[in-house]
């Protein structure tokens, strides 16, 4: 099982220096719990992460490979602010495409993934008519199918409801017990055990 | 079915499900067209002999008119940076995008441009090439106008900077496809013109997916 290896990150965004020299290391089956005030580079660092924003300086490692290549992209899932979804397509296609995205499932697993999110019945309603924490649910769902190893998540519990949040944080725990690591942002406390805290 | 084709039905099952992104740029394409006779003149000669230079500029700015919509709700809603943090090709992907965005916009144009033709008095041999011309000549214009969309995809109000940007490139293309069908209307060899229309698409279908990709992704920083 290879580790997640950060070393000497900074970041610069326009004149403000929200963070350097941030160097950390996570291993498979641990949670980290990314902290701090708005604007403190939370989001940033997931960005990063993720390989949507460029990094200049540091480095960012899992195992041999490195943040760009394809190796490490196949084993991220990263979920934004934003929901990822199109209003004018249902649940179902939306989370179809998502899914393909990242990593194919198939149709009857994410009709599944749905139910077990609390979302029966709505697989083919269009996602403009969705509630926010339901739009938050249908890529939830997207995630809980993955397969990939590092799951990034911004602001996870954002417009979910406490059973919503008590799911996830199950299938954050369940995640990592398969061997899986995990990164969030989080103004909120969390029970996970195995978690380790990131004050930015 | 993998992933590209995916994204091709993606776009278009979008579209379909909200058909004034397909008929407004159409209907552009139509009223600017049929204002031309009013204005200048409604005689035969005239208009035949500038109906491929009108049917031309109309369905270059008809095209223009759609791309804002090419990568914004992508953005807006996020689906861009999923697919920036895929492991698929980002240049393919975009691909699909602009085949879908060319199959939207300019396939409903050429399909009504012998139609336009024939209102313009513009000739059998001249329709024929008119159409070949749009044929050949729009899919460039979907992948250059796929640059200006991707750099500007972050900012509000960008209508007129996407006109600036990519305007300048369309020229040659708008030169060559109607000095095409003009030299058609007089029986002289067009080839040269056809030429250069396939060397450009060729030349925008191997670099505008990569530039676009590199756009976006600076434009998500």
């Amino acid at each position: 099982m290879s580790s997640l290896i950060i070393r000497e990150l900074d970041c610069q965004r326009g004149y403000n220096q929200l963070f350097s020299h941030l160097s950390f290391q996570l291993n498979a089956g641990e949670v980290l719990r990314i902290t701090g005030t708005n604007g403190s580079g939370k989001t940033s660092l997931l960005r990063m992460l993720a390989g949507i924003s460029a990094h200049e300086h540091g480095e960012i490692n899992w195992g041999n490979y490195s943040v760009n290549s394809n190796e490490y992209q196949q084993e991220i899932f990263y979920l934004g602010h934003q929901a990822a979804l199109n209003g004018e397509l249902s649940s179902l296609e939306n989370l179809e495409f998502l899914s393909a995205l990242n990593k194919t499932a198939d149709q009857q697993l994410l009709i599944q993934a749905l139910a077990d999110i609390g979302l029966k019945g709505y697989e083919e309603e269009y996602c403009a008519n969705l509630s926010a924490g339901q739009k938050r649910r249908v890529i939830l769902a997207g995630l809980f199918v993955s397969t990939a190893k590092i799951w990034l998540l911004d602001e996870p519990f954002t417009a979910l409801d406490p059973i919503g949040v008590s799911l996830v944080e199950h299938q954050i725990q369940q995640h990592c017990q398969q061997g899986g690591l995990c990164l969030f942002t989080s103004h909120q406390e969390s029970v996970l055990v195995n978690q380790q805290v990131l004050a930015l | 079915m993998n992933i590209y084709i995916k994204t091709l039905n993606r776009d278009l099952r979008i579209a379909l499900r909200n058909p004034s992104s397909i008929i407004n740029p159409l209907l552009f394409f139509i009223i600017s067209t049929s204002l031309f006779p009013l204005a200048i003149s409604p005689e035969a000669a005239t208009l035949s002999q500038i109906a491929a230079g009108i049917i031309w500029v109309s369905s270059m700015l008809a095209v223009l008119l759609s791309l804002n919509a090419l990568f914004h709700h992508d953005y807006d809603n996020g689906v861009l940076e999923q697919m920036v943090s895929s492991h698929h090709s980002l240049p393919l992907l975009i691909l699909s995008k602009i085949f879908a965005h060319w199959l939207l916009t300019s396939v409903p144009i050429i399909l009504l441009s012998p139609l336009l033709g024939i209102f313009l008095f513009l000739d059998d041999e001249g329709i024929k090439i008119l159409m070949i011309t749009l044929l050949l000549a729009t899919p460039s214009l979907s992948l250059i106008g796929s640059i200006g969309a991707s750099l500007i995809v972050g900012i509000k109000n960008s209508g007129m900077l996407l006109s600036l940007l990519i305007l300048p490139l369309y020229i040659p293309i708008l030169i060559f496809a109607t000095s095409a069908v003009s030299q058609a209307q007089f029986g002289l060899p067009i080839e040269g013109q056809l030429y250069f229309l396939a060397m450009f698409l060729a030349l925008s279908l191997i670099s505008a997916p990569f530039v676009s990709a590199i756009a976006l992704k600076i434009s998500l920083e």
